[in-house]
């Protein structure tokens, strides 16, 4: 299957040209990621457009490539997903665009600086002090919320969410579920509830433009109102 | 002078750099956690099948001596028995913990974690998470660590890389700290510290196309091995028997697969060869790791090996198996219900590297090494769910002893001259570390033998770059150890050899 591949290269997506994206071909089978392909592009001795000029490798993030890990986040046609879980087959058109998350200041074309996230988890006291508290019923819902990888796609689609706000995104009652569920009533839960409200629910408008987008296929509506009604409503 | 105010460096934020950092923490001693991603990032959250540990609650009479003996067995008694001993001993202790840390383990009816079967330990008792084991650790110490990270206690460099290693004097006898490179913007940043944890992964980068992760480059081994720290049995590396080729790297089929009535057949023309069953009657497509990834090995020189479950039944592949179904749906666009899945071995897992001692310490004074980068439990051959336990004891051992080590040291930070090496260093060119991972691919396969081991050293000893050193050093040992042991199989040297029950060590 041959494919062009459009890649964004600019310094600042939100102002983007053109010119800010290099055009490349890439043939190969039709069950190949999008992983697979920027490997296989960089892995060629001399990266070339379609207009036959060399071009520097292109620089993305990645680590496990079965979709574990998070880092590969982009935006592919438009859409946030992981590289590693995109293929080929599931094209419309033999085109594809790469562009990195939006929400997040650019590295380098599509490795962005994702560290808010995890300052903000550290803002929003997201630990346990003592010992963790394990509801059986719970179970399925901490392990959901166990399993957020911090690829920022929920994040990219929020239309209240942008990075140094006050305002966290759906990461926040993602991951607070699981902590505000095990964590015994002290004064440590005190703080995280009210620092979810700040940071989370008074800012969140409810759009739930986050719910399908999770590459790691966690329910973050339903999360989002077991944190809301654990840290607003006093529920659980 | 004893020395209070210095922190603790720690490179590398999988399990084995994250419980390090606790075990500061715990122990009120400050450190850096310096990583080249973020801890979510870490090859730690792939990992599925469990940890071990002899928890002794199915009733089958288990102990960490059992536990142990089963671990020095698999390592072809080249471990040292007394760090085993250690870590098997503290292992309830750990998975205890970890469920008080809110790792969603699968439960048995009394509430304590479920204990399934792994390979090569006749007793149940590998912990699990669903096929999530990992990640759910991960997460939960993550947590624990971010909460001293608040405090002030651990200090977060996330895509942040080791450069070089300094030290005191020239002869580098003794650590001073570490250059960093932020990978965002290229600038270095020197730390002083007498003490370094390296928990930098296994040395993945040398093949490429491992079940690991991208992140796993072995560089900061390359560069350690340079600068004079040693190496051990790196010619031991686990290849996992049944893996399929996704996205440039190898992908794992778990061992669940062939438990729940998988059976490996090559094709032969038009006719099905169910080798294992015919060359195994009794185990079959169940026998150890090693041994039936060499039998693939030979047999697909000739024929294509599948693993076959479509005749299991529909329930089967349902309750147990969905995680792998899925897998092969997304990454290979197969339906193993309907279709065999091509397989072949892949490289899984290194039991050597940098060389410590019980205490976790280098030959370096001051720099400690612990989890895969590190080669102390795992001897020849490691069991299923030996490593995310090794990776956390580890840590915690490499914490507390650098914590000490720290405290006593005469190096006062801020006073002492700090020699950095890195002048001598040289990185490897992208053509080079493709063909060098080529060429230790080939060589240093499933099975092995002196003609292709010698052709590869001599490839390897043409290429630059302290990453080619590492590989020689890894095909060397290879070539000396003129026996077959654990994961080490020769062709022309088939039998175990005690002249040759001992560890392999090197030095640049
Ligand atoms: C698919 C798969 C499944 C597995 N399943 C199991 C299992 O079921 N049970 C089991 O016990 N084991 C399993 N393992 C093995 C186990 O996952 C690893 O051995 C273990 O997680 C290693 O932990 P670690 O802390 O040593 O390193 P890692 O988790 O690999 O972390 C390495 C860290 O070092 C950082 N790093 C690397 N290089 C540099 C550098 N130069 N500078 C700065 N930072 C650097 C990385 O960013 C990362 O943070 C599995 C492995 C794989 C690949
Ligand atoms: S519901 Fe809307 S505003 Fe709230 S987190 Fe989701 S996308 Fe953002
Ligand atoms: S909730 Fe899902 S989409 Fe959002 S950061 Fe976590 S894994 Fe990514």
């Amino acid at each position: 299957m041959k494919v062009q591949v459009k890649v964004f290269r600019g310094r600042d997506f939100n102002e983007r040209r053109p010119e800010d994206y290099q055009i490349f071909e890439y043939t190969g089978d039709e069950k190949a990621s999008v992983a697979q392909l920027l490997y296989e592009l960089n892995s060629k001795e001399r990266l070339v457009d379609i207009h036959g000029q060399t071009c520097e490798k292109i620089t993305w993030e990645c680590s496990c490539f079965v979709k574990k890990c998070g880092a590969c986040a982009m935006r592919i046609n438009g859409i946030p997903r992981l590289a590693c879980s995109f293929f080929l087959y599931e094209l419309k058109s033999p085109e594809i665009t790469l562009e990195p998350l939006s929400k997040f200041p650019i590295v380098k074309d599509l490795t962005v600086d994702r560290s808010f996230i995890f300052e903000s988890l550290k803002e929003i006291s997201l630990w346990l002090e003592g010992n963790a508290r394990m509801k059986p019923e719970t179970h399925e819902y901490r392990y959901g919320s166990a399993k957020c990888l911090m690829c920022g796609c929920c994040l990219e689609v929020c239309p209240n969410f942008r990075v140094g706000g006050r305002f966290t995104g759906a990461v926040t009652p993602v991951n607070m579920y699981r902590i505000l569920d095990e964590q015994e009533k002290n004064g440590h839960r005190k703080d995280m509830k009210r620092s979810y409200s700040k940071s989370y629910y008074e800012g969140c408008g409810k759009s739930l433009s986050c719910r399908d987008i999770c590459p790691a296929g966690i329910p973050v509506d339903d999360l989002i109102a077991r944190s809301n009604a654990a840290a607003v409503w006093g529920r659980g | 002078m004893r020395n209070e105010k210095e922190k603790i460096l720690i490179i590398g934020s999988g399990l084995a750099g994250l419980s390090a950092a606790l075990e500061c923490a715990l122990r009120s001693k400050e450190c850096v956690l310096v990583s080249s991603a973020p801890a979510q990032r870490a090859q730690s959250v792939m990992a599925e099948g469990g940890i071990n540990a002899a928890l002794d609650t199915k009733g089958e009479s288990d102990s960490p001596k059992e536990h142990f003996q089963d671990t020095m067995k698999a390592g072809c008694f080249l471990a040292d028995g007394e760090a085993v001993r250690g870590m098997t001993e503290a292992a309830p202790g750990i998975v205890k913990s970890l469920k008080d840390m809110g790792v969603c383990f699968n439960l048995d009816k009394n509430g304590d974690p479920d204990l399934r079967n792994f390979g090569g330990q006749k007793k149940k008792r590998t912990a699990f998470a669903k096929s999530d084991t990992g990640k759910q650790i991960m997460t939960a110490l993550t947590d624990e660590v971010r909460k001293y990270e608040a405090s002030g206690m651990v200090t977060r460099l996330m895509n942040h890389s080791f450069e070089t290693l300094t030290f005191t004097t020239p002869d580098r006898q003794i650590c001073a700290g570490c250059l960093i490179r932020d990978d965002y913007t290229g600038e270095i940043l020197s730390f002083k510290s007498s003490a370094v944890i390296i928990a930098t992964g296994g040395m993945h980068g040398l093949f490429g196309n491992t079940t690991g992760s991208k992140l796993n480059t072995g560089e900061a081994a390359a560069e350690l091995y340079r600068l004079g720290a040693e190496i051990t049995n790196p010619e031991f590396i686990q290849y996992h028997p049944t893996t399929v080729s996704s996205g440039g790297k190898r992908m794992l089929i778990s061992e669940a697969a062939r438990g729940e009535g998988g059976r490996l057949f090559a094709m032969k023309e038009t006719e099905k060869w169910y080798f294992m069953e015919e060359k195994y009657p009794e185990l079959g497509n169940l026998m150890p790791r090693d041994i039936t990834a060499r039998e693939i090995w030979n047999v697909q020189k000739n024929f294509p090996v599948f693993l076959d479950m479509t005749h299991l039944p529909d329930d089967i592949m349902e309750k147990k198996l969905s995680g792998i179904v899925e897998d092969c749906i997304t990454y290979l666009n197969l339906d193993l219900r309907k279709d065999p899945v091509p397989v072949e071995p892949g490289i899984h897992y290194f039991m050597g590297g940098l060389n410590a001692d019980r205490q976790h310490m280098t030959n370096i004074q001051g720099l400690f090494a612990a989890g895969e980068c590190c080669g102390l439990y795992h001897g020849a051959n490691r069991l299923g769910g030996n490593s995310l336990l090794g990776a956390i004891y580890g840590g915690r051992v490499a914490g507390e002893n650098a914590c000490k080590y720290s405290e006593e040291s005469t190096f006062a930070s801020g006073s002492a001259h700090i020699y950095d090496d890195l002048p001598g260093k040289c990185v490897i060119s992208d053509a080079d570390r493709e063909l060098l991972q080529r060429t230790l691919g080939k060589c240093m396969g499933v099975v092995r033998n002196e003609k292709e081991l010698q052709a590869g050293l001599e490839i390897i000893r043409g290429l630059e770059g302290d990453l080619a050193r590492l590989g020689e050093a890894m095909c060397s040992a290879a070539l000396e150890r003129r026996e077959s042991r654990g994961a080490h199989f020769r062709e022309d040297h088939p039998d175990i050899r005690e002249e040759f029950c001992k560890n392999t060590v090197l030095r640049r």
